[in-house]
């Protein structure tokens, strides 16, 4: 339980630094925030007006205290495009861009659990080198090359997915070329960690001690041997995360899905910085809070961990 | 047991772990009883393993060479023509092997080995002005890395500390945000509306602060398996002072690992850089990046597949090349993988 | 392969030769194939084991003893390893048997306890799934015998508050309790040859005597016959029935065990012996080294194995390999050609002092000039 404390002040701290961080993204802009409201080119008096009615004259701490305090409540501001609430666009981008990534993630552990274990029983045969000659090919395309790829074998040569989502038109068919786009390059991080974990893991005692107890391989690789080598695959999962977030702009720019992906990049060339601002604080916060929830979940999972923090 | 760090740069060499030998890496469980005929063992496969560099490792090397070469010397190469210019008659014209291409130029009078683009610009040209972005931004931006990350890590696993504590804790918070994230915040921030040259700093200034904490922490990890060892504490009792141990005694133990991972950094680089370009964050059109060449050419995926697939090759050869030597040098100079 | 029905499961049921030895091994052989060359980690080792019996297998690290009992249990990896010989359990030749076979040997007629409680449990099971996972795989049983079962093992083996126990993780529990609970985890399913593969080494002195004499307990309990895989001469002496000393992959002496310590014919045998600390000794008496290194595996010398390292070698020892032969008590064997207490023998040991041969004048106690660069190598 102390562990979980101390994990979760940590969390308290990165999160605020993180949330100024991209506060003063916004305020050391040419132009400062009165820009990123008003956009550019707005006259003196309106200038003034704003920075009366926000109160913009006031030290920065007091300013992101505030900033702070509507953003918890879910006032992140307008877009100066639109007119919309950034939090009117967020709730309606979010939901799609988190289906894809479980999808994704979801495929990328599909194929990369069986094949790691597989790869680690059988390691050094002719399956394991192929497996790791792909893997190693894999890990060397961008996902904005996969999916030009994809779409151009199985959209565009073979008519069997479609090219491009429509919004509302967002389902397991539709997402699988993005999805599989952003996998295929986990797949290989994950496989190859999973593989050198497990076979550092076959070569534990307790696993002779299993199969001198006349387990057969099917449960020693499953129950014996998978759990204790999955803990490198969770974290660095969890880490993927980050990595997912960033594939998805592209991918979503690529399939045409409406996303926060999509909204950031248009709103950056619409120069809408609230927007931007906006989406950034929500993928940050969102990015520090699941590493901090795989960080417990690592503790759950790997008993030693849990013991081990509790007393001390 | 140490979470693995999180750095996105680490992550194509996570999977390696050294020192699985041969015996139990056969699958077995058995903790090889006799000591003396596995050390032989082992020793014989280390220096088997050092002879052979392998035919990949010439050819990935011979790929960077040749394509390093093109790129800095393109402006002077007369198979190299103008990157903007357009031929009319070379309007999505296929690579020269296929049907509807051409060795000689039958179309117009100039040969355009890998074809045209929609403009009719000649392809092969591009992506080697492409390669001069890529590689210019890459190399730049990993050895400013490695200049202040370095530094950073240097320092940090030497002096450890408060200092070590306060300086390791930011590059966390920078490794907080989503690596492209951050780099669409950093672009935004920086960029003004200017000259293409200007866009280029932004880009290699953007990607330099976006990889200097992973290579800070890689280094700092070297650094903290050497600041321990007999040498260095051998110069230190002797009185030496720190800039001369740090210089004289850990930098040239540090140095090895650092330029077989900075290869694979620079992949990583290239990666992010045609990411930017692709979304048309980098260097805009009509200078040639390849992943605006990607980018420009999905739309005629459908006609003119060799416009997209193309840049993709060249792009995805090369990241393959500078893993797989970098992958190869790091396996040679027996780096230990290096954590913390 | 030919499948042979086998009916060895039930730990309970008579066996089919009870008459018969438990175990008997004829010329087992175990060979690496590495790059650097072929290891022969057991090289030809013969021996029987009876019902209820125990045999101590001593030898120093490198000697082929841990390889030699995962050989016979087949725990081995079967890519680039040799195995020869034969293997008979109870009238079965189980070095014929697929590991599919095995699987029905392993845990409920062998078993087995690795040297390192703190590795050879899972860390992230609990201690009594580790227990019961076996008894419902080969017994059967279900969830609440298995662990009433289990509860009545952990209790057995000496475990306070086995019900507590059952839920915990090995972790929680001290070196010498996981060496217990790796006792109950080997024992669940009844084996009728259990293979203790050092037992005790990772274990504080204080926790040794303890764990030996729980599994001499079990022993007498369930008639189950033991090999003692160790490197302590120590360990065995009051505990086996029969020693067999083992070098280089070879059985260089075997006997019973009181014959082995009261006429011990090869110099090997003594220079173990001889590196024991004992109590009678002054504080300051120098343990007798064995000096040199075990030989190398891949090209072993000619002649006798030990011929480099032992102290009573003659120019006939580096050129013919003794054979294992008879003493003049029954079941003593040896391969020496200048053994202990015999006149020839004492007289190979006098020459070699004589003549100022490292190893002679280091066993003896002398302070010759090489002596320190011999006990250093």
């Amino acid at each position: 339980m102390r562990y979980a404390l101390g994990k979760l002040v940590q969390l308290v701290v990165v999160l605020v630094i993180v949330t100024f961080l991209t506060f003063m993204l916004i305020n050391l802009l040419p132009g400062g925030p009165e820009a990123a409201i008003l956009g550019f080119g707005a006259d003196d008096e309106s200038i003034a007006q704003l920075q009366e009615d926000l109160s913009l004259n006031d030290p920065i701490p007091i300013r992101y205290a505030r900033w702070l305090g509507d953003a918890v409540t879910g006032d992140l501001g307008q877009s100066y495009v639109n007119g919309s609430t950034v939090s009117e666009l967020l709730g309606a981008r979010l939901p799609v861009t988190l289906a894809l990534m479980t999808y994704a993630m979801f495929l990328a552990l599909l194929v990369a659990v069986p094949f790691g274990i597989a790869t680690a029983w059988k390691a050094d045969t002719r399956f394991d080198k192929i497996t790791g000659t792909v893997s190693f090919a894999l890990l060397s395309v961008p996902n904005f090359i996969m999916a030009t790829l994809l779409v151009y074998l199985f959209a565009i040569n073979q008519d069997w997915f479609p090219a491009t989502v429509k919004e509302g038109d967002e389902n397991l068919y539709t997402l699988f070329l993005p999805a599989l786009s952003l996998a295929l390059g986990q797949i290989a991080v994950f496989l190859r960690l999973l593989r050198t974990d497990m076979i550092a893991t076959l070569q534990e005692d307790y696993i002779g001690v299993a199969k001198a107890k006349g387990m057969t391989n099917r449960r020693i690789l499953f129950r014996h041997a998978f759990r204790p080598s999955s803990f490198s695959l969770l974290t660095v999962a969890g880490i993927t995360i980050g990595n997912l977030i960033g594939g998805t702009v592209i991918i979503e720019q690529i399939f045409g899905i409406n996303g926060i992906g999509k909204l950031i990049v248009f709103s950056i060339f619409q120069r809408d910085y609230l927007v931007v601002q906006g989406v950034v604080v929500v993928i940050a916060a969102g990015f520090v809070i699941i590493n901090f929830a795989v960080d417990l979940l690592y503790a759950l999972l790997d008993p030693r961990i849990r013991h081990a923090r509790a007393i001390a | 047991m140490p979470a693995p760090s999180p750095d996105p740069v680490d992550a194509p060499s996570l999977s390696e772990r050294p020192g699985a030998d041969l015996l139990t890496e056969a699958g077995g469980e058995i903790e090889f009883d006799a000591v003396t005929a596995d050390v032989t063992a082992d020793e014989s496969r280390h220096q088997l393993e050092e002879r052979k560099l392998g035919i990949g490792f010439w050819v990935a090397t011979a790929w960077l060479v040749v394509l390093v070469l093109l790129a800095f010397l393109a402006p002077w190469l007369p198979f190299v023509q103008d990157p903007n210019e357009i031929d009319a008659l070379a309007l999505r014209q296929p690579v020269a092997w296929q049907d509807g291409g051409s060795w000689n130029g039958s179309a117009s009078d100039t040969l355009h080995l890998l074809g045209g683009d929609d403009l009719g610009r000649d392809i092969f040209s591009r992506v080697i002005w492409g390669a001069r972005v890529s590689l210019f931004v890459g190399v730049a931006a990993v050895a400013l890395g490695f200049l202040i990350g370095g530094t950073i890590g240097l320092t940090a696993g030497y002096f450890r500390g408060q200092y070590e504590k306060i300086v390791m804790a930011a590059m966390d918070i920078m490794l907080a945000f989503p690596a492209l994230i951050l780099a669409l915040a950093i672009v935004v921030f920086l960029s003004e509306p200017g000259s293409q040259e200007a866009t280029l700093r932004t880009i290699t200034l953007t990607l330099t602060i976006l990889s200097i904490p992973a290579l800070a922490r890689i280094t700092r990890a070297s650094t903290l398996t050497f600041s321990q060892r007999e040498f260095v504490q051998a110069a230190r009792t002797l009185g030496a002072r720190n800039g001369r141990i740090l210089v004289r005694e850990i930098l040239p133990n540090v140095i090895p690992p650092m330029v077989s991972f900075s290869l694979i950094a620079v992949a990583i680089v290239i990666v992010a850089e045609g990411a930017l370009s692709f979304l048309g964050l980098s260097v805009s059109a009509p200078t040639a990046t390849w992943g605006n060449m990607i980018n420009e050419g999905r739309t005629a995926l459908e006609f003119a597949p060799h416009i997209a697939l193309v840049p993709c090759a060249v792009m995805f050869l090369t990241l393959l090349s500078l893993n797989y030597v970098g992958d190869q040098l790091r396996r040679r100079f027996d780096v230990k993988e290096v954590r913390l | 392969m030919a499948r042979k029905k086998v009916v060895l499961t039930s730990p309970t049921a008579a066996g089919d030769k009870l008459d018969g030895p438990l175990l008997e091994v004829e010329d087992l052989r175990t060979h690496f194939l590495t790059p650097a060359g072929t290891v022969r980690a057991v090289d030809g080792v013969s021996f029987t084991l009876a019902r209820g019996e125990t045999l101590g297998i001593v030898g120093e690290s490198g000697s082929g003893k841990t390889v030699l009992s995962r050989s016979i249990m087949g725990l081995l990896p079967s890519r680039n390893v040799v195995r020869q010989g034969a293997i008979r359990y109870q009238g079965h030749s189980i070095s014929d048997y697929s590991q599919e076979q095995m699987r029905s040997v392993w845990g409920t007629e062998m078993g087995m306890i690795f040297q390192d409680p703190m590795t050879s449990l899972n860390p992230v099971m609990k201690i009594g799934n580790q227990i019961t996972e076996s008894l419902r795989y080969h017994l059967d049983m279900d969830k609440g015998e298995a662990r009433d079962t289990a509860i009545a093992l952990l209790t057995s083996v000496g475990i306070p508050e086995p019900a507590q126990r059952f839920g915990e993780y090995p972790h929680q529990l001290s070196g010498g309790m996981r060496q217990r609970v790796m006792i109950a985890v080997s024992l669940a399913c009844g084996p009728r040859l259990l293979f203790a593969d050092e037992p005790t080494t990772a274990l504080d002195v204080t926790v040794q005597a303890q764990i030996l004499d729980l599994l001499h307990q079990q022993q007498r309990e369930r008639h189950m016959a033991i090999i003692l895989v160790t490197h302590d001469l120590g360990v065995v002496a009051g505990r086996t029935d029969h020693i067999a000393v083992m070098y280089a992959g070879k059985v260089v002496e075997k006997a019973p065990t009181s014959v082995l310590f009261s006429e011990m014919r090869m110099p090997y045998t003594e220079a173990l012996l001889n590196s024991i600390p004992r109590l009678e000794d002054s504080s300051h008496t120098r343990l007798k080294i064995i000096g040199g290194r075990p030989p190398d595996l891949i090209n072993p010398p000619t002649g006798c194995n030990f011929s480099p390292r032992c102290p009573y070698a003659q120019p006939r020892c580096f050129t013919d390999e003794p054979p294992l032969r008879p003493a003049d008590t029954a079941g003593h064997e040896f391969a020496c050609w200048y053994p202990v207490g015999t006149p020839e023998g004492t007289k190979a040991l006098e020459d070699n002092v004589a003549a100022g041969v490292p190893a002679a004048v280091l066993a003896t106690g002398g302070e010759p000039a090489l002596a320190d660069q011999g006990a250093s190598a």
